[in-house]
């Protein structure tokens, strides 16, 4: 018998140059060092049974990110939250956990949405931004090429606006389904800003049962 | 603060550029961030490749916990950066960084290089130049950071001498600790660079190569090394430890993927079985154990610290590590059923070494490994490694059968007396093994060759033995390839280029600093990658610097010949090499030495510290000097 748990989580620091495959191996190590009962596939290569939301591409920080994991035992939350916040390397932190029921669907089919804000490490001419925006906004397909496949970058966008308050910064709503992904990196590139001039930071990842308990 | 914080700005906007960012991040788990103002000595450890190979180095590993155990002392890392993140280091006027403090490496007190082996050269003039540091000793004033090197390569220090401050010969635990407290006492009497060399120079294992003077014979070769002040010594002996210290167990824990995830428990270090090619056995004497009981507890520790999957027991010769089997049992039992992988290396060719590795279970993907070394009869008795080939296809046989279904042999080429017969003689010998393995499993039997070309070193019975010309190393490599075609065989091998680049740098003199120098200056780095082909600017080097790369690579040594290692003293005496060169000469092998003592020199040396430890750690023979000469005498 296993037990589900979902850990909100945040990647920051050096953590940010990670990628999805290390972040893996990275809970697999905490989970052993914290001595916590993770549960193993069957087979000839038994595999941690962790499962991630939607990759983080490198480089990118996080306020927000899910994992699923399975434990042989039952644990209470907050003795499970102490065991691996000590057993942490520094860049990530636990947000929160909780108890999943275990025949939910597999985290990455639930996955809707992230909303990303993007920081300017360099001066940019907000007008210019707003006008690209509305530019963009208003277009119906925005054709691009990736893996020199062509798709249409358009609908994936769900939200996208420039904030201004101390700083401006751009926020966007872009989907994260399986096979319908949009990449904060390519609205940057449509909108004519270099992307080692930001900061992209996930705030949120939007899961299917949230919608439908919103609606 | 405010240094790093402008840095940390400038590599956000580099990092995004650059391949695999995690190497220049640091923050993993179990690096050692201390604060600079509340300690007084800080020391950079550096290996001079890239994070990938450099991190799971246990030797710095070692040094890195013992430095940081200090309360006054800090250790921080640095590695070369590849080409893309050295090009955007230049460009934007970045210094070298440590990865803990993110402190430019010319901020240290010390920086220490470990170098394994002679193709890091290159590289770590590139990294103190990265660092804004000149390269020379005799370039860099009080206010730079003491250069410290040591390792294997070192037991030759001439090649690196202008450039390093002072080399530390030998096992690093104590000395480098010794070092720094001269290091400090130096510091708080504010005296001049000179004496801080000079009070170092009399620490037992430390060569400070600029109190030394080479002085060479009108052919060449090597008359001499000049010491004009009294105080330093004529020839340095290399530090051991007499008794192996604690073994390190908070490994660094990487947050990408490097060549090595794993712990590494040194079981023993030494071997006794005296291959005569061996550096690495002829310059870790003597002989030391750690007892099963503390090896198991580094383990526990270690996967509690590290959550690491992976533990490696290394030694030069696993299956000599006296209680192998307890040691073994009692691994499977503690570890067994825990999604870990125990990886048992160095074996020796017997069924014997089958058995323990069926009871590392869980660690039987990849291939079982084997070194024969050579093929020939004739082969063995030279490089003094004698293998029955009967005992090879027996436990080539068990390996098989036991659900291996490949097997990797690891041989050697290029000794100048090897024929095309003795190499001929490999291939058969690996179709024997294929054979071998179709008949218990079918053609799911794999053979692979891993033919490495032989290196004559320093310090080992073959320092008067010439380098294979490349030509011929050609020869024998097109025979193999040629023999070891078809299915279930691969064959490796190494190219002729890098062996020679590899020989010219091991039996060098002071004079190729300038060509390791000029080479340097040409574009020479990663020497020791296949990928970076460096040969022709390593040629124009030697030419711009009037030297012959043949008369260090492809030269016999005269039997009497001074060397210009030779007042580096590994504890092994050169009559012993010599004698052993003979004994290659006339095909007379030599048993193990745990069996019978050959007076190689090191319980002499050490004798004082055999006292302080006696019984089960070392494992030199107990013999009185009067019996062991009477065993040198006796002919086989």
């Amino acid at each position: 018998m296993n037990y589900r748990y979902r850990i909100n989580y945040s990647k920051k620091d050096g953590m940010r140059y990670t990628s999805n495959l290390d972040i893996h191996k990275m809970w697999e190590r905490t989970f052993r060092r914290a001595k916590l009962p993770l549960a193993y596939s069957q087979g000839f290569h038994p595999q941690p049974k962790i499962q991630q939301a939607s990759p983080l591409p490198l480089g990118f920080l996080s306020d927000y990110e899910i994992v699923d994991f399975f434990l042989e035992q039952e644990m209470d939350i907050l003795p499970l939250e102490a065991a691996l916040n000590n057993s942490l390397p520094s860049g990530i932190s636990v947000n929160s956990i909780i108890k999943i029921n275990l025949v939910e669907p597999a985290l990455q089919t639930q996955t809707i949405a992230s909303e990303y804000h993007i920081l300017f490490l360099e001066e940019f001419d907000s007008n210019k931004i707003i006008e690209s925006i509305q530019d963009l906004k208003s277009k119906k397909t925005v054709i691009r090429s990736r893996r020199g496949k062509s798709y249409d970058l358009r609908p994936l966008i769900l939200d996208l606006e420039i904030i201004m308050e101390d700083s401006c910064y751009l926020k966007m709503l872009l989907k994260s389904k399986d096979g319908a992904t949009g990449r904060p990196e390519e609205v940057l590139s449509e909108l004519n800003i270099p992307v080692e001039f930001t900061r992209i930071i996930r705030k949120k990842i939007i899961l299917a049962y949230e919608v439908q308990n919103n609606n | 603060m405010n240094q790093e914080k402008t840095l940390l700005n400038q590599l956000e906007r580099i990092l995004p550029l650059v391949e695999k960012p995690g190497r220049y991040v640091g923050g993993e788990y179990n690096s050692v961030v201390k604060n600079w103002e509340e300690v007084s000595t800080k020391i950079a450890l550096v290996f001079p490749d890239i994070y990938d190979i450099g991190l799971s180095n246990l030797g710095l590993q070692i040094l890195y916990e013992n430095i940081n155990q200090r309360k006054d002392c800090l250790a921080e890392r640095a590695y070369s950066p590849w080409q893309d993140m050295e090009d955007l280091l230049r460009q934007n006027k970045i210094p070298l960084y440590s990865l803990e403090s993110k402190s430019p490496l010319k901020d240290f007190d010390m920086i220490g290089f470990t170098l394994p082996y002679e193709t890091l050269y290159t590289n770590t003039l590139n990294l103190l130049n990265l660092s804004q540091i000149p390269i020379r000793t005799e370039n860099r004033g009080k206010e730079l950071p003491l250069i410290i090197a040591g390792g294997h390569a070192t037991y030759n220090p001439e090649p690196m001498a202008p450039f390093i401050d002072a080399f530390l010969i030998g096992e690093g635990e104590e000395i480098l600790l010794e070092v720094i407290d001269a290091y400090q006492k130096w510091k708080k009497d504010d005296l001049s660079k000179n004496e801080l060399l000079l009070n170092i120079s009399s620490i037992d294992g430390v060569y400070v190569p600029s109190f030394y003077d080479p002085q060479y014979n009108p052919d060449g070769t090597f008359l001499n090394m000049k010491v004009e002040n009294k105080s330093v010594p004529k020839k340095v002996t290399k530090r051991i430890m007499g008794k192996l210290p604690y073994a390190p167990t908070r490994f660094i824990v990487p947050s990408i993927g490097v060549v090595h995830n794993r712990i590494a428990v040194e079981i023993m270090r030494g071997c006794t079985r005296g291959c005569r090619f061996c550096h690495a056995g002829m310059i870790n004497r003597p002989i030391r154990e750690r007892t099963v009981q503390e090896i198991i507890q580094t383990i526990e520790i270690g996967f509690e610290n590290t959550g690491f999957e992976e533990v490696a027991l290394l030694s030069l010769s696993s299956s000599d590590y006296t209680n192998v089997l307890e040691l073994v049992e009692e691994i499977s039992n503690k570890f067994a059923g825990k999604n870990l992988t125990i990886s048992l290396p160095s074996l020796r060719i017997d069924s014997f070494s089958v058995g323990l590795m069926e009871k590392l279970k869980g660690s039987r993907q990849g291939g079982f490994t084997l070194a024969p070394e050579a093929a020939s009869e004739r082969m063995r008795k030279i490089i003094n490694k004698p293998i029955s080939e009967e005992m090879l296809l027996t436990t080539a046989f068990e390996i098989f059968k036991r659900g291996w279904h490949t097997i990797k042999l690891y041989f050697m080429i290029g000794h100048p007396s090897e024929t095309l017969e003795d190499v001929a003689e490999i291939a058969a010998l690996c179709k024997k093994v294929l054979a071998v393995g179709v008949k218990a499993i079918g053609r799911r039997a794999k053979v692979h060759a891993g033919v490495s070309t032989f290196v004559p070193k320093p310090h080992t019975p073959f320092q008067w033995v010439a380098c294979d010309q490349q030509e011929s190393i050609r020869q024998k490599q097109n025979l193999l390839r040629e023999e070891l075609k078809g299915p279930g065989l691969k064959f490796n091998w190494t190219d002729p280029k890098e062996t020679v680049m590899e020989a010219w740098l091991s039996r060098g003199d002071r004079r190729l600093a300038e060509v390791i120098e000029t080479a340097w200056k040409n574009g020479a780095k990663f020497d020791a990658w296949q990928d970076f082909k460096n040969y022709d600017i390593w040629m124009q080097a030697f030419s711009d610097a009037n030297l012959d790369p043949d008369f260090y690579v492809h030269r016999e040594r005269n039997i009497d010949e001074i060397f210009p290692w030779d007042h580096i003293y590994p504890g092994v005496k050169k009559t012993y090499l010599k004698t052993e060169y003979l004994n290659s000469l006339s095909l007379r092998l030599r048993s193990d030495c745990r069996e019978q003592c050959y007076a190689c020199g090191i319980t002499q040396t050490f004798n004082h510290l055999r006292k302080e430890d006696p019984g089960i750690v070392w494992k030199c023979p107990n013999l009185s000097p009067r019996k062991s000469k009477n065993e040198l005498s006796i002919p086989n």
